[in-house]
């Protein structure tokens, strides 16, 4: 079984899979049953400033999208932060992490932007033991109305200017964790980095409204009739927060800052994409609320397993293993020539491949009276959508073609050199070679 | 005095109130909303799919299932019942392993298909129970059409008919409507008088007037009713029972399945039903599983089934060989009825083992039998009817007979399965042509 212990950030761990914050991570008991259960790590509910606490809505916090057999898919909120007293906090992950020593703790903090609200929060986390803050520039949803949250992330000259407090008046890692609701990441991840963060984390959640009620045409979740947007998470954000993952990583500018990875995270082989993309450790929420604490067990194992057979003997063998194959779609190979293959030992004859190709695609497969389903080479244009329609797992796959063949639908010969749409003569851009 | 399965002869009450009620209920119970919406969503919506084809109706099974899955079963009983407005009973009666179920995909993929029929009964279940019926008529055309025999071709025939705005007279020589729906099923596919309730429902359509104790030949003759109406459909199903030609036939206790299974069907107490303690039934249809099955599940201590020929070529499907195996029926393949021995009444019953050519091989054996039941198929029943093919009603196209303004369908007519599925469609279609032929 590969070492799991990660390093993040000077932080370690026995694993790289922490509990991002959240409602699992708002109470000591919660908090002792993760642990119990094998989590690497956890971020604290995020703490507000000293005070009457914030209060939540009395009716329902989250709503949810479905996919087939009611599996939970995408799930929104509209909590605030911890509404429970900040001393009450203080003193529970005090007693915590003084329990679990080898354990990450980390506090997530979100309090108005000012430098006094900031040190003086600060200093009273300071006191806890934990490994380090985690600043909440990403709550979509009510703290964002009062200026804070996402209000914040949006802004890069703020997010550069609250870190700098919080590097100026605490010795602690400090981890910014970025919002998706917003149109170039990388602006407000560049302002961290100069303002002297340790890391980013990302995604925090995507504003939502998962449905209206048909009855009382009010979104979902409804409060007394109406219904106020919430933040997204769970499996289906997982590819918005892999691209964001990315654009970090790949930037010259960004480069080795480290990321923490979230945005529906559910398996193993989740936590070993969001890594292979640059996260040095990831932070899941959705999964344990869907399932349990014990989800950990099989990310554990799996991801153990997976290293095992790629020889990798460290989580830092894995991280950031595939951001050199990130690329702009213009420097894309165009001389990859692929053609659909449909295995017919494993084809069940369903014929959605077929409906999907002929219906909103190239016509490129055919139908035999026995339903057999081939791909007309002529017209195939590698689309992959019959792939992703086919409900048998490797029954359709692409084909390249070899350097030297004819591609039958253009009638050209497959070149085996590379060539991209920056120098393609239809590209009225290209740059005549001097 | 109580009796049990060890009481010798034929006689009632072998089991208790509950053990019959829990023998006699529901083969498959109905799925629930969660269970429909876990089945619905196993459909992959395939184009074109296999399981219509395999549909003798139609059914657009994916597009019903679909409208399961999102919430609007009621919608998915309109895009069954238009095709089938026996849907229901067909739900219940199909074999489907055999014919939707068989061609889905998901059985080829992991050999557990969708769950059609159930899926199906789940949303013309949802429909009925609502009692609100779907379709409407079309304005009154002022044509008359007779519908002779109100099994599963004359119902939906005379169901089409009305929707299409014709005055249908529906005649029946039984009692009640329904046919074999009503009298020639295992009590325990359509259990709570289903069948009833699924008649009463259909005439919610108006334009159909039911006449019961009406049969061709004793009380209605094909010319007067050519004389009446503006077009007949035969649906008469097989009112005759082919017999086994053998000495003895008429002893006491050589009954035919047909008329066991019937009086189980209209029984209001099972406890008063009679059945033997040794049991034999002689064929391989679903007429001798039904009559087997239910042999045994009234408590019968013994009851084997013997069929001529091999497994293989028994017309009961597997599922229901597996079924009446399950229940303890014993089936007994390549043996050929020869003798029925008993002083008045029935003791035993001879049979020669033989190849599934029906070679004789000169082994015999004799099976004590206090109770047989005959199950080797229904004739064609009646004289004056149109030009037979074989041993049914010739039709071409639609259901067409060689008399003119006469169609016919359902277990009557040549060529088909003899399934109830198959009669829906074929009443179907020849409400159409009649339609047709009415209108231009």
């Amino acid at each position: 079984m590969a070492d799991l212990t990660t390093n993040f950030i000077g932080i370690t761990s026995p694993n790289p899979f922490w509990l991002a914050s959240a409602p699992p991570t708002d109470k000591e008991y919660n908090v002792r049953r993760a642990f119990e259960a094998g989590w690497g790590g956890v971020v604290w509910k995020t703490l507000g400033e000293e005070g009457p606490p914030v209060v939540n809505v009395n009716g329902p916090r989250y709503g949810a999208i479905w996919g087939a057999d009611r599996r939970l898919l995408g799930l929104n909120n509209i909590e605030l932060i911890t509404d429970r007293p900040l001393q009450t906090n203080l003193d529970e992950m005090t007693r915590v992490k003084k329990d679990y020593p080898d354990r990450a703790l980390i506090a997530s903090l979100m309090v108005p932007v000012n430098e006094d609200s900031w040190k003086s929060i600060l200093d009273r986390v300071l006191e806890t033991g934990c490994d380090g803050v985690e600043l909440n520039f990403g709550c979509p949803h009510g703290m964002s109305e009062r200026g804070m949250g996402s209000a914040v992330g949006q802004v890069p000259e703020y997010v550069g200017q609250v870190t700098e407090w919080c590097k100026k008046h605490s010795n602690l890692p400090v981890i910014v964790k970025l919002t998706p609701n917003i149109t170039d990441v990388r602006k407000p991840a560049q302002a961290a980095k100069d303002g002297g963060a340790d890391a980013v984390s990302l995604i925090n959640t995507i504003n939502s409204i998962t449905s209206v009620n048909l009855d009382s045409f009010a979104p979902e979740p409804t409060i007394d009739g109406k219904g106020a947007h919430g933040g997204y998470c769970g499996p289906a954000v997982k590819p918005i927060a892999l691209n964001m993952v990315a654009e970090i990583a790949r930037t010259p500018s960004l480069a080795g800052l480290p990321i923490s990875g979230i945005g529906g995270i559910t398996t193993w082989r989740d936590a070993a994409e969001f890594m292979s993309l640059g996260a040095g450790n990831v932070q899941v929420c959705t999964a344990a609320m869907t399932y349990g604490f014990k989800i950990v067990q099989e990310m554990i194992s799996g991801l153990s397993q997976f290293m095992d057979e790629k020889g990798f003997t460290s989580t830092d063998d894995l991280v950031g293993r595939a951001v050199p194959n990130l690329s702009d779609w213009q420097h894309l190979n165009l001389n990859y020539v692929t053609k659909a293959r449909i295995d017919q030992d494993l084809c069940i004859k369903c014929g959605r491949c077929y409906a999907a190709c002929e219906d909103t695609s190239h016509q490129a497969i055919s139908m035999s009276p026995e339903r057999t389903f081939e791909v007309i080479d002529e017209e195939c244009v590698a689309c992959n959508l019959c792939v992703n329609v086919c409900p048998v797992e490797n029954c359709i796959t692409m084909e390249e073609l070899s350097p030297g063949t004819t591609d039958p639908r253009t009638g050209k010969t497959v070149q085996d050199d590379y060539a991209n749409w920056t120098t393609h003569p239809n590209n009225p851009g290209t740059c005549a070679a001097e | 005095m109580s009796h049990s399965a060890l009481t010798p002869g034929i006689t009632s009450g072998r089991l208790s109130e509950d053990d019959l009620a829990r023998n006699f209920s529901d083969l498959h119970p109905p799925l629930d909303p969660h269970e429909a919406l876990v089945a619905a969503d196993r459909c992959y919506f395939c184009h074109d799919a296999p399981c219509i084809t395999a549909c003798p109706t139609d059914i657009d099974i994916p597009l019903f299932i679909r409208q399961i899955a999102t919430g609007t079963p009621e919608a998915a009983a309109r895009t069954i019942l238009t095709q089938n407005i026996l849907g229901g009973m067909c739900a219940r009666v199909c074999p489907t392993e055999t014919l939707c179920e068989q061609a889905c995909v998901r059985e080829t993929a992991e050999g557990k298909p969708v769950l059609i029929g159930q899926l199906q009964r789940y949303a013309t279940d949802t429909l009925q129970a609502a009692g609100t019926h779907p379709f409407a008529r079309a304005p009154e055309t002022g044509k008359s059409v007779a519908v002779v025999g109100a099994g599963p071709a004359g119902l939906a025939c005379a169901h089409r008919l009305a929707m299409h705005g014709h005055s249908v007279t529906l005649f029946d020589a039984r009692p009640k409507p329904g046919g074999l729906n009503e009298y020639g099923i295992a009590a325990y596919k359509t259990v709570d008088g289903f069948a009833e309730r699924e008649v009463d429902w259909l005439l919610k359509i108006g334009g159909i007037t039911l006449e019961n104790g009406k049969a061709l030949g004793p009380d209605l003759s094909l010319d007067t009713l050519r004389d009446q109406f503006d077009a007949i459909f035969l649906g008469i199903g097989l009112g005759g029972v082919n017999a086994l030609g053998l000495d003895g036939e008429d002893k006491t206790g050589v009954l035919d399945a047909v008329d066991f299974i019937s009086d189980l069907r209209q029984a209001s107490d099972l406890r008063a039903l009679q059945v033997g303690r040794d049991v034999v039934v002689i064929g391989g249809g679903m007429t001798a599983i039904d009559a087997a099955v239910q042999a045994k599940l009234l408590g019968a201590l013994n009851v084997t089934l013997v069929y001529r020929r091999g497994r293989d070529r028994m017309n009961a499907s597997v599922y229901e060989q597996n079924l009446a195996a399950s229940k303890g029926v014993r089936i007994i393949t390549n043996a050929t009825p020869r003798a029925i021995h008993g002083n008045g009444t029935v003791r035993e019953i001879e049979f020669e083992y033989t190849d599934d050519a029906l070679t004789p091989t000169g082994e015999t054996v004799r099976i004590p039998a206090d109770q047989v039941f005959k199950a080797i198929g229904q004739a064609l029943a009646g004289d004056a009817l149109p030009d037979l093919d074989g041993r049914k009603i010739a039709i071409t196209g639609a259901g067409r007979t060689s008399v003119t303004g006469v169609w016919a369908g359902g277990d009557c007519a040549a060529g088909g399965d003899d399934l109830t599925v198959t009669a829906v469609a074929e009443g179907r279609d020849a409400a159409e042509d009649i339609h047709k032929s009415l209108v231009s």
